[in-house]
Parts: structure tokens; C-alpha cells; sequence
């Protein structure tokens, strides 16, 4: 009998050219996919050009402009930086040379490429995704192996269509039960990460499972699968289900007619067997799951919201001592504070982790009728063109700017601020996004991060509060 | 790439856990369309800061450093490969730690920068030996897969196989792996054929 096999396993065994070593473990990968940004991708065509090499499938890949553009109200192409402007403009000459589709600023579906490949269409199960960025994770939501590559893997899968893959041991996260109310998708990560570790998936990919996972939205399983990175894992899956048929269904790129038919049929069969081994099980029971917030500068140096900032003297082992010292001087921050004392300078919805359609609903509904607290600077940056155009059609911007919102462009914008969406130093930050590291949104920046609903209850109230608290009968 | 074979240099101790590649590269030395200029970006927040003055590598003898011994999970967050290319400008050669990212691990390995992991207690002792500037000097030797140092001092490291292979070659990868051009187009035919909505 044939040994029993993770998701995992029957993605990279469906995806191997050929075995590169004798036990298996590194393979020559076939990727079907790769999205690629301004950023992280002109050494890699620069290397193509030297080496005279051409894309070995061009319509594999799709160029989207994210990471630099500025997301000012008022869109225009030019970049008002000058780094950011050349690399728009060799992004666009690369595109164009090498026959890749691009979207870029003033295109109607541009924005986050993560945004981006699913809603159009193009992230389907069963499907090896490799992009030049950490995030690519994101798409496991659809039984997909997305990972982040570097620059050098930009240029040899668009050479090869390949990568050289190292198997990764695998771990399987049960998270059982049903969320409390209020509690959501960006929670059950942030508890996951703080269980676990910064490095706790380091070498493994991740399978999310049990009934809370298969309860949520496609779009609350791509929060988990984007930030399951931030717990070093590279690669996160779910199983796909009638859910995720039903999201790709109709969408722009995704197959039709009697190809749609035949492609479900297939992906029906996309489950690890009932009896295959993980190297690692993790159990997270969805009830002890509370709003979290990180008080940090790692995202596994995160609490439930209703605790206070820890105290480094109680912790045992020295060098996360010292790490929790470093954290707590950078953030400005006393051990004992209650977390829902934390007062902030701005707040910020937005990224490919938290800026679908989903979440500015949610968002919204803690916002409507309210407004931001005095003091505080609160935007949201839409993931995506098209989920501007969404939230408009349905009202959305009006409500956060009745409130005292930046309505904006969408882009990667101050997640990793790039362009001029900045944090001065000592600026306080709650964000729906998910790095707190050191400077990630400014230099002396301080980011608190947490949940789009969690944000929004943040700018209101003026200090990181509850959003059960913040809104009645939630 | 730069190959790698015996290197010999000073190495210096960076123990914090989790440095994060917006640490060793941050992004305003991300605007560039080419590999270059981002010597002065390694770790710029750490080297021409507030505390720059207590920073190892502003301090004798390890401002020539060709090592750093690491914290765990060095090089996590970002996939900017502009962190490796920048550590390989400064003139850093290896990192020894216990646990690297995996994007950075993978980045390192295509830039001729030798990723060595090592179990804490060694980290340990390493950290101690190159901490005191009199005997910060060590030497990897990768075909024999050794640490040393003047001392006595003498550590055996693993490394994978096809990746201590590239490093000692500096080999092509790309080139490497258009020598099977004919496998991947046979097997891309046949994959195609079984999931024709992805042709
Ligand atoms: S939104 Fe943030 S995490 Fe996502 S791709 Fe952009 S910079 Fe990276």
C-alpha cells in the first residue's frame, strides 16, 4: 500500500521534475505561478539580460506595482521619488521586454499582489506559487503552496519555470471549537505565533485544520495562511472546500465551462489521508482564543488584549529576557501597564495580511457612527483597486470618513512604508498589518498589531481597547 | 558567485534573536534597480545610530569582521535578498547561528554566503571565544566542514550536500539547472495535459 501522504507532501510529489538527491529531499520544482513587484525583482531581469536568457512562460507570471507607490487620494503615474520612479519605470521596460502582463498604477486591478492573484483569479488549489515575497503564503487559503523566494530564485524560476525546493517537515495546527464573538481570523494567528515562536515553523509547513478553520472565510483563512510566515513557516495550507470553489467561481481568471468542471473534480481530491503522520501537531482550542495585540517589536511578543505589558524580570531564560528589555525600551513601554492603556498616535488599516473586502466591512461596522479620538491620524489603504471600488459601491468610504479616516489608494503603504505613508519617531501605531519589528513602518516607529476591527476600535477610543468593549453587543 | 573554500577572519557576536532582514537592510536602500550601493545600508539603524559607538562592528578588531556569530532565527521577516548582497559588501563571508529564516538561508546559499547552524551550547562557546578581541579570529574551512581557531578550538559543522557543493564550486545555479531543459519541458507537457485548465 502506498504510504500515506500530507496535502503538503501530494503538492510538492505533483510538482517534482525530478528528485536531486537520493532520499528525495531536494527536488527541482515545477512553479505554476509567480506574481512579481518593482521591488524585489530588477536584479533578476538585469541577470536574464546578461545571461541572454528569455521568460520560459511569460503568461505564468504577472507584474503589479505595490510596494512604492504613494496612495495619495489622487492617482497619477509619476512617482514622486525619485528611486521609486526608476524602479516603476524598469519594472515596466522588464514587463514589456519580457512578454509579462503588468498592472500598474493607474490600472484598474492593480494593488497588494497578494490582494491581487486571488481576486482576479489566478491562485487555484492544487497550484505551486512562488513569489518574491514572504507573504506568498497567503494563498495555502486555497489548498495552494505559496512560499517567498529571493531575488535570485525571481530570476531562476523565470529562467526554468523551476525552483531547486528543499522538502520542508510539515506540522499541523487543530484549531477546534467555535471563536467567542469579536474574535477573529488575525487573533487565532497572533495566538498561534505567540505559542509558538517567531522561529516556531522554521523548516516546516504549516496545515491549518479542525472546525474553526473550516468555519471561516476563504478571506479570514488568507490572514492565517499570509501571517503564518511570521512564525517562520514557508508554506501554510488549508484543504480546499465548497468554500473555496465558490469564491474562485466567476472570478475573472479562473477556468470556465467545462474546464471549471474538470479542474473541481480534481481539487475535491486535495486533502491530506486520514492517516498521514506530521512531524509536529500543534492544538490550539478555539475558545481560550482572545482579541490579541502585540506589545513588542517581534509578532510572537503579543498578549490578549485584556493582559498586561509582561514583566522581563519574570522571565526565566536570559537571552528572551534581554530581547524582552530591547522590545520594551524601543516600544516605550512599562512592565504592569494594562495592554488597554496603551495610548496611540495613529492607526492604520491596510496590507495583504488585513485589507480585503471582509476586513473593511468589519472595520466599518466598529467605526459607523462613531469618530476617531482627538489626536490620532487613522487611515485605511484598501488592499486592492478593485476592493476600493467594492468598499465604495458600498458605502464604505463614507463611513470612515465620516469618522475621520484617510480614505486612500490602495498599495502596501505604511506596512512596510516605502512610499511617504511614514511613522515619525515615537509614534504609536495600532495596525492591521504584521511586522512590528524595529523601524518596519518608520525608524522609531512604534506598531501595535492586531486585528482591522481591533484597529478601528483603537482610533476611536485612542488607546488599544477591547472591540467587545468598543461596540455593544458584539 | 564567489566561491568558498577556507576563509580566514575576525569574527564578530551579534547574540540578539529574531534580527530581521529590515534590520540588516532597511528600506531606504531598497530603491535601486541593481545590486549595488548597499554597503553602507548593513545594519544602518545600528552602525550610525544613537548608541553606534557600542555597536560591534563600529569597534576594533571586529570592524573587519568576515563572520558573524548570530542570535536565533536570523534573517527572518522580508525576502529582500538586498540584506545577503549588502552583508556580502561588507565583507561578511559566513553566519554562524543556530537557526536562520528560510528565504535568507536560501538567499545566503545563492551569493556565496556560508550559513553554518550549530547547537546553542557551541554558539555558546563561540560567542564567548570571539567576544574577546585577542582571539576573535577563526577559520572555516568548508570542504572539510571545520571551525578552528588558533587556540585549539575546533568545531565540525554539517552542511547539505548540493549546497556545500555550489558554495565550494560557486556554481551557476540557473545554468545548473537549464541542463535538464529537456526534463522540465517533458514534464511541463504532461502536467499541463493532466490539468488543462492551468495550460
Ligand atoms: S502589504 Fe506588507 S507584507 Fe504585504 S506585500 Fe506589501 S509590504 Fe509585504
Amino acid at each position: 500500500m502506498a504510504l500515506a501522504r500530507t496535502l503538503y507532501d501530494k503538492l510538492v510529489d505533483s510538482h517534482t521534475v525530478r528528485h536531486l538527491d537520493a532520499d528525495g529531499r531536494r527536488v527541482l520544482l515545477y512553479i505554476d505561478r509567480t506574481v512579481l513587484n518593482e521591488y524585489t525583482s530588477p536584479q533578476a531581469f538585469t541577470a536574464l539580460r546578461e545571461a541572454g536568457r528569455p521568460a520560459w512562460r511569460p503568461g505564468a507570471s504577472l507584474g503589479t506595482v505595490d510596494h512604492v507607490n504613494p496612495t495619495a487620494s489622487h492617482r497619477v503615474a509619476a512617482m514622486p521619488d525619485a528611486g521609486a520612479a526608476r524602479q516603476a519605470e524598469y519594472f515596466a521596460e522588464n514587463c514589456r521586454d519580457f512578454g509579462i502582463e503588468l498592472f500598474d498604477v493607474l490600472h484598474p486591478l492593480q494593488g497588494i499582489e497578494h490582494v491581487v492573484m486571488p481576486e482576479i483569479g489566478l491562485v487555484l488549489p492544487g497550484m505551486v506559487i512562488a513569489a518574491g515575497d514572504s507573504h506568498t503564503t497567503t494563498y495555502g487559503a486555497f489548498g495552494t503552496l505559496g512560499f517567498g523566494i529571493g531575488t535570485s530564485d525571481i530570476e531562476h524560476y523565470l529562467a526554468t519555470q523551476t525552483l531547486v525546493y528543499k522538502r520542508l517537515k510539515s506540522m499541523r495546527v487543530t484549531v477546534d471549537g467555535d471563536l467567542a464573538p469579536g474574535v477573529r481570523a488575525k487573533d487565532v494567528v497572533m495566538a498561534l505565533i505567540r505559542r509558538i515562536g517567531a522561529s516556531g515553523a522554521t523548516g516546516y509547513a504549516i496545515e491549518f485544520a479542525g472546525s474553526a478553520i473550516s468555519s471561516l472565510s476563504v478571506e479570514g483563512r488568507m490572514t492565517i495562511c499570509n501571517m503564518a510566515v511570521e512564525a517562520g513557516a514557508r508554506g501554510a495550507l488549508v484543504a480546499p472546500d465548497q468554500r473555496v470553489f465558490e469564491y474562485i467561481k466567476g472570478r475573472p481568471r479562473a477556468p470556465k465551462g467545462r474546464l471549471w468542471d474538470q479542474a473541481v473534480a480534481a481539487w475535491r481530491l486535495l486533502e491530506s489521508d486520514a492517516d498521514a503522520v506530521f512531524d509536529q501537531e500543534v492544538v490550539l482550542p478555539a475558545s481560550d482564543i482572545e482579541p490579541m495585540v502585540t506589545w513588542g517589536t517581534s509578532p510572537d511578543q503579543a498578549a490578549p488584549i485584556s493582559m498586561k505589558v509582561p514583566d522581563p524580570v519574570l522571565e526565566t531564560n536570559p537571552d528572551r529576557r534581554r530581547d524582552m528589555e530591547r522590545a520594551l525600551a524601543y516600544m516605550g513601554l512599562a512592565p504592569g501597564m494594562p495592554l488597554d492603556t496603551i495610548v496611540i498616535d495613529r492607526a492604520f488599516i491596510g496590507s495583504c495580511t488585513n485589507a480585503r473586502i471582509e476586513d473593511l466591512r468589519d472595520a466599518a461596522a466598529v467605526v459607523r457612527g462613531r469618530h476617531v479620538a482627538s489626536g490620532v491620524r487613522a487611515m485605511v489603504v484598501p488592499g486592492s483597486s478593485t476592493v476600493k471600488r467594492q468598499a465604495e459601491a458600498e458605502g464604505l468610504d463614507r463611513v470612515f470618513l465620516d469618522a475621520g479616516f484617510e480614505w486612500r489608494q490602495s498599495g502596501c503603504s505604511m506596512c512596510l512604508a516605502m512610499n511617504d505613508d511614514v511613522l515619525g519617531v515615537g509614534e504609536r501605531c495600532a495596525s492591521s498589518t504584521n511586522r512590528n519589528f524595529e523601524g518596519r513602518q518608520g525608524a522609531g516607529g512604534r506598531t501595535h498589531l492586531m486585528s482591522p476591527a481591533m484597529v478601528a476600535a483603537a482610533a476611536i477610543a485612542g488607546r488599544l481597547t477591547d472591540t467587545r468593549r468598543a461596540v455593544e453587543g458584539e | 558567485m564567489q566561491s568558498f573554500a577556507i576563509v580566514t577572519g575576525i569574527a564578530a557576536s551579534l547574540p540578539a534573536s529574531n534580527v530581521d532582514t529590515d534590520v540588516i537592510m532597511p528600506k531606504q536602500f531598497l530603491k535601486g534597480v541593481d545590486r549595488s550601493g548597499l554597503r553602507d545600508g548593513v545594519f544602518h539603524d545600528l552602525r550610525f545610530g544613537t548608541s553606534k559607538a557600542d555597536f560591534v562592528l563600529n569597534r576594533n578588531p571586529w570592524r573587519e569582521a568576515r563572520f558573524l556569530v548570530v542570535g536565533p532565527n536570523f534573517g527572518c521577516g522580508s525576502s529582500r535578498e538586498h540584506a545577503v548582497w549588502g552583508l556580502g559588501q561588507f565583507g561578511i563571508r559566513a553566519l554562524i547561528g543556530t537557526s536562520f529564516a528560510g528565504i535568507f538561508f536560501d538567499n545566503c546559499a545563492h551569493n556565496g554566503l556560508l550559513a553554518i547552524t550549530l547547537e546553542p551550547d557551541q554558539i555558546e562557546t563561540l560567542t564567548a571565544v570571539v567576544s574577546n578581541p585577542a582571539s576573535a579570529e577563526l577559520t572555516i574551512d568548508l570542504p572539510n566542514q571545520t571551525i578552528t581557531a588558533p587556540s585549539g578550538l575546533r568545531i565540525a559543522f554539517d552542511i547539505e550536500s548540493g549546497r556545500k557543493e555550489s558554495l565550494v564550486l560557486g556554481l551557476d545555479a540557473v545554468g545548473t539547472t537549464l541542463q535538464a531543459r529537456e526534463a522540465i519541458k517533458q514534464f511541463e507537457r504532461g502536467y499541463l495535459r493532466e490539468n488543462p485548465w492551468l495550460a
